[in-house]
């Protein structure tokens, strides 16, 4: 039966769901202190995005047990978000092209 | 699930890991998810699609920002709280960040113990995540509240972009929404493991079906994806 399964298969220490509590308010704390600072540029861009990533990879993989998941599931769920990064780039030449048109065209900001 | 047990001979087999698991899962004819229950799996397809949903959000909001000649506002004094005196920039926002990955931790720990048949404990750590959840919604009504006096709307704001205001109350609008059905089902469920009708086996109201405590695990996909969303946003719309 699935229940009794799951009973051997999702069950972990609480420690471990403490410890990556303690994890997510240290990296928060980070996060917010990249803007409390002010730091600029592309150090603040890169930082940002890997706590960002780091804590989505921590919620993901232990709060949420994906780790302990078949990886016939794992990458059933994970891979389509990444070909989300396709549809950034893409409105990125859009957005640029737009920019572009505008400022060309309708001559704001100069 | 007895049902299933039956057909699916796979199961008393230990199955092959890696590439080859991959292969060997969807290849079966059978259930690809070989040792996740339907419900489990059908979470995590919404949560997926959900992804999409809040993905398509942030990509219009990454379009405006980017193709916008008038300067984006400065989110970090934007929702500066004014504290004693002393003006902290996203103060707010990081103590709502703060509340939302503690309801995670209750909640991850109410799955734990429901695995563990601790219903009373399960509930209690339950409660106290839609607490969380409600105050965390609570903090976002203040939070709207404040900006609408300070003259935001959808189709402009006093600081500079008109999309600003657009972004901000569809993005965060939608999780708010987001939090606040959970927060909602958080207590239905908390209400049934309390009353213990995962110990005996008591019929749904809707479906009239057994449950079991794996729900709480589901609940709890969905309660992390709320959180999981808050992370991306925090970063994308109010850090960047």
């Amino acid at each position: 039966m699935a229940q009794a399964m799951h009973v051997e298969g999702q069950q972990h220490p609480i420690k471990l769901y403490l410890v990556v509590w303690g994890w997510l308010f240290v990296l928060s704390t980070c996060s917010y202190l990249v803007d409390y600072f002010g730091l600029q540029g592309y150090l603040r861009w890169s930082l940002i995005l890997m706590l960002m990533i780091l804590k989505a990879g921590l919620i993901v993989a232990v709060f949420m047990h994906m780790a302990w998941e078949r990886l016939a599931l794992m990458y059933a769920i994970l891979v389509p978000p990444v070909l989300v990064l396709v549809f950034v780039g893409t409105m990125t030449f859009e957005s640029d092209y737009t920019l572009f048109t505008r400022v060309k065209f309708f001559g704001a900001g100069s | 699930m007895a049902k299933s047990a039956l057909t699916n001979t796979g199961e008393a087999l230990t199955r092959p890991a890696g590439w080859q698991g991959i292969a060997a899962d969807w290849s079966s004819d059978q259930r690809a998810f070989k040792n996740v229950s339907w419900g489990k799996a059908m979470m995590w397809i919404f949560l997926l699609s959900d992804t999409f949903i809040f993905s398509c959000f942030l990509l219009s909001y990454m379009t405006d920002r980017m193709s916008t000649t008038v300067p984006w506002p400065n989110p970090s004094e934007v929702f500066a709280l004014t504290i004693g005196g002393t003006t902290i920039p996203l103060i707010l926002i990081a103590i709502m960040t703060f509340i939302l990955i503690s309801s995670s931790g209750t909640m991850a720990m109410a799955v734990n113990f429901g695995y563990r048949r601790d219903r009373v404990k399960s509930a209690a750590l339950m409660l106290a995540t839609a607490a969380f959840g409600a105050t965390f919604v609570g903090m976002q009504a203040f939070e709207w509240t404040k900006l609408i006096m300070e003259g935001v709307r959808p189709w402009g704001n006093p600081w500079g972009a008109a999309q600003f205001g657009s972004s901000f109350f569809m993005i965060t609008g939608f999780h708010g929404t987001h939090v606040s059905i959970g927060v909602i089902f958080l207590i239905i469920m908390a209400r049934k493991v309390w009353r213990g009708d995962f110990d005996r086996e008591r019929r749904g109201f809707f479906t009239s079906r057994k449950g079991n405590y794996e729900i709480v695990e589901i609940m709890g996909l969905y309660w992390h994806f709320v959180d999981l969303v808050w992370v991306f946003i925090f970063a994308l719309f109010y850090l960047w």
